[in-house]
């Protein structure tokens, strides 16, 4: 018997598909969200609305509330570690979450290295803006890739354009000659095996989900319809009106993602979304999904 | 004949991926239309609690509790597992969403958390004598078979993670996962 095999990390990401996985900063939130269908729930101090007002370094949130989150739920729980900041993620993996995001909304703690995955026994997911950095990231052990987006804005924007540059990627490579992969793995910044690993298949090694800006359950359904394999929703729900109503809806919008009528129905009556922010305003070095590289 | 895959959250693709190699036609889940289309069905692994949901919302319950009980074959993985049980160990919360069409009680991650996932090398018997190797994660187990119901396989502790039941099947990990497909083709002979 093996524990914690390649396998065992992306296959809980496999199950997790067509999902919606919600951030709570209590247990009751945490409750809320799973009653309503969330497939698991992000545990954090502060949403990246939050996070973006308060302003300040933001790291790995009170083993406490975590551990009050993973006492309140049956699914599976994910917590935040800064970017590079492995001490942190093995924390983490030994209060028991089922899931590491290694995440730019945190104030990153290493300008130059993310963490090495392979270490761990606990998966990781990791944002990215394009296929490259999502390569890199894998090729350091990560078992699940989202769009970075702008987390924190209530603005799809930003995860509509990775998304559509990660995908526009890999469907690049496929028209590619066996020939030019060398070539375009050096572009990338990637590691030549992966690269033509998603040239063969057409796909990441790993399953990928949208994050970053997604308020509506339209939003979740355009990132569906892109092509994504399932939906960070942050700030977007507790930031929200009704916040049980909207995540009941979100979960709808996910699963029925082509059912136009059916997404009509499950937007009526929401109450207030989240203000949200237009991404131009934003000083560059507020910026969230420029940390990483 | 048309399998269907209930496609409402999980490794559903996965599912289609192995029955297509088998050569079967294959319709994704979503609605009662498409379910009316269907003469099997599988549920895949995901979060029970979720699907149950779904199934409800999206008017499955009723339908699939229907031709189940006509015996309709029925083949659960994991979260499947858990809604085809009867019973849950530690008891379905009140307005829980469950099929309950096989007489077996689960007991939802009964290995742990994430970090305690394994593979490991299965026998069993009703495959022939090669092991299945079997991937768990965050795994349900099943704690109690009805009369009715055949044990399929149990780890080298006892703990019982496969049965069958007439045209119900049920497997705590997912064969969706491997190369190996002698459990989809043990399903469509159901």
């Amino acid at each position: 018997m093996e524990t914690s095999t390649f396998t065992t990390k992306v296959g809980l990401a496999q199950m997790l598909k067509g999902g919606v996985i919600m951030d709570v900063v209590t247990p009751e939130q945490a409750k809320i969200a799973e009653a309503a269908g969330a497939v698991a729930v992000m545990a954090l101090e502060r949403v990246p609305a939050d996070i973006r007002k308060d302003g300040g370094v933001a790291r790995m949130s009170d083993p406490a509330m975590i551990e009050g989150i993973i006492k309140a739920v049956t699914i599976p729980v994910m917590a935040k570690a800064r970017i590079g900041h492995f001490v942190e993620a093995q924390i983490l993996e030994a209060l028991g979450v089922d899931y590491i995001d290694e995440s730019e909304v945190l104030t990153p703690a290493d300008e130059e290295n993310h963490i090495n995955k392979h270490d761990f026994k606990v998966p990781f997911v990791c944002g990215c803006r394009n296929l490259g950095e999502a390569l890199r990231r894998i090729a350091e052990g990560a078992a699940m890739i989202r769009t970075k987006g702008e987390a924190g804005t209530g603005n799809v924007v930003e995860a509509v354009r990775h998304a559509r540059s990660v995908l526009g990627e890999i469907r690049r490579l496929q028209s590619l000659s066996p020939d030019e992969l060398f070539v375009a793995a050096k572009n990338l910044q990637a590691p030549y095996e992966l690269v033509k690993h998603v040239a063969e298949t057409g796909r990441l090694p790993v399953v990928n989900f949208a994050a970053g800006g997604i308020a509506t359950p339209a939003d979740a359904a355009l990132m569906m319809q892109i092509g994504v394999d399932g939906v960070f929703v942050g700030s977007g729900i507790f930031k929200s009106g009704d916040p049980e109503k909207r995540a009941r809806a979100i979960v709808e919008a996910t699963t029925h993602f082509r059912d136009a009528a059916r997404l009509a129905a499950v937007s009526r009556d929401l109450g207030p979304a989240m203000v949200g922010i237009e991404i131009s305003t934003i000083p560059e070095a507020e910026l969230l999904a420029s940390r990483g590289w | 004949m048309n399998v269907g895959v209930l496609a409402l959250q999980g490794a559903f693709v996965e599912h289609e991926a192995m029955l297509r190699r088998l050569g079967v036609n294959v319709v994704q889940v979503r609605t009662p239309a498409e379910f009316a289309t269907v003469e099997r069905l599988i549920i895949p692994g995901g979060e029970s609690t979720v699907i149950g949901q779904l199934l409800a919302t999206s008017g499955l319950l009723e339908p699939i509790c229907e031709r189940g009980r006509a015996g309709m074959p029925i083949w659960g993985t994991c979260a499947g597992m858990i809604l085809l049980a009867r019973e849950i160990t530690e008891g379905r919360k009140a307005g829980q969403a469950q099929l309950g069409l096989m007489d077996i009680t689960a007991r939802r991650n009964a290995f742990g958390r994430q970090i305690d996932s394994f593979e490991t090398d299965l026998a069993v018997p009703v495959l022939g004598p090669e092991p299945f190797h079997a991937v768990f994660i965050r795994a349900p187990q099943i704690d109690r078979v009805g009369p009715a119901a055949e044990v399929l396989a149990t780890l080298p502790d006892g703990r019982i993670v496969a049965a069958r039941e007439g045209h119900l099947l049920a497997t705590a990990f997912h064969p969706e996962l491997t190369g190996d497909d002698r459990f989809h083709r043990l399903f469509l002979t159901l």
